[in-house]
């Protein structure tokens, strides 16, 4: 076994790295893919609570680049998932305790073991990030369709070029239907032409998220959920199936349809 | 009032399009990483340079960043008028 790294980054905060790492890596799993996701954001630890997984925590990522402890003792199982794993980021350090060559380390020691290696990076672009992507074999950029998050995004894909570890690919985050309906927000097409890059997937906003998040349960494990059929589509991708985007149909659909129907004749 | 909007043609343009729009000027700024000011300032000394070997219509030259995938290209369309009378 050989693992693939990728890192999951923004830019801007809040649109979603977290939850995309843990459902990614959980849809992975479920596939029978062994799989580790490292939360590289040192200071700010989440990607525990968001997993479910807090409780069982002895050793950090600081504890592995220090010495402490071997790799394997800082790997959490996940008693619900064969083959998922998590090594939690330090909560009482900052993010100089870890250097992108100890990032790399880390993960040529894990590579042989796995299929997958995801990194949670932290938002910013500084040092947290830099960590983030040292490793990386390939980069997924998270935005939300809004101003700020696509803005930020353009900037990472400018410096992940720079570091020659492009070409990203994008998964758009939080979408809403409805008011892409209305005209009131940037649609995939808009943010694929703006930013200029290959998109993974598109994500519906979707409440079943934060009810995951609540139980610490990622989405992906929920039959009914809209955004977990969504991360196991990309995850499929990622594995080389060609998996179609999700359809999503605004409320009133036919409406939009007549519409389409109006402005073509 | 979508339907009838674009029915009966829209004056105003959605958030979105106005989103996409400033998006896009922004981006060309934060790409090459100059400000509207410096540009005005590279267009003045453009201005300068080429008025000494041939006139140009100020009014009507256009200094402009555009993108093609995620290549900048600074593209300066200057009409001119006239050669300068040499000396």
């Amino acid at each position: 076994m050989s693992a693939i790294i990728i890192t999951i980054t923004s830019g801007k905060g809040g649109v979603g790295k977290t939850t995309a790492t843990a459902n990614i890596s959980a849809a992975l799993a479920m596939q029978g893919k062994r799989v580790v996701a490292i939360d590289a954001d040192i200071g700010l630890r989440n990607l525990d609570v968001v997993m479910g997984l807090e409780n069982r925590i002895v050793y950090d990522l600081v504890h592995v680049v220090e010495g402490a402890c071997r790799p394997r003792q800082a790997m959490i199982k996940d008693k619900r998932l064969t083959g998922l794993y998590l090594i939690p980021a330090a909560q009482s350090r900052d993010k100089s305790a870890v250097s992108p060559q100890d990032m790399i380390d880390v993960c040529e020691k894990l590579r042989p073991d796995f299929d997958f290696i995801f990194i949670d990076s932290p938002a910013g672009i500084e040092q947290g990030f830099k960590n983030a992507i040292a490793p990386a074999d390939q980069v997924l950029i998270i935005t939300t369709p809004e101003v700020s998050a696509v803005r930020d995004a353009d900037r990472i894909i400018g410096l992940i070029e720079a570091d020659e570890k492009g070409p990203a690919r994008l998964i758009i985050n939080r979408l809403r239907p409805d008011m892409i309906q209305r005209g009131d927000m940037l649609d995939t097409t808009d943010v694929i032409e703006v930013l200029a890059i290959d998109l993974l997937g598109v994500v519906p906003d979707d409440e079943s998220i934060i009810v995951a998040t609540n139980r610490g349960v990622p989405a992906v494990m929920e039959n009914n959920s809209q955004a977990g059929q969504a991360f196991r589509n990309i995850a499929g991708r990622l594995l080389g199936q060609d998996i179609p985007l999700m359809e999503m149909e605004a409320p009133s659909s036919w409406l939009r349809r007549f519409s389409r129907l109006v402005r073509r004749t | 009032m979508n339907l009838l909007k674009r029915l009966f043609g829209r004056q105003e343009p959605t958030s979105r399009e106005i989103a996409k729009n400033r998006l896009q000027l922004v981006l060309v700024q934060d790409r090459v990483n100059m400000s509207p000011q410096l540009l005005q300032t590279l267009k003045d000394e453009l201005i300068a340079v080429i008025s000494k070997y041939v006139e140009i219509d100020v009014d009507g030259m256009e200094v402009t960043f555009t993108q093609s995938k995620r290549q900048s290209r600074l593209t300066a369309d200057i009409p001119v008028v006239g050669a300068r009378a040499r000396r």
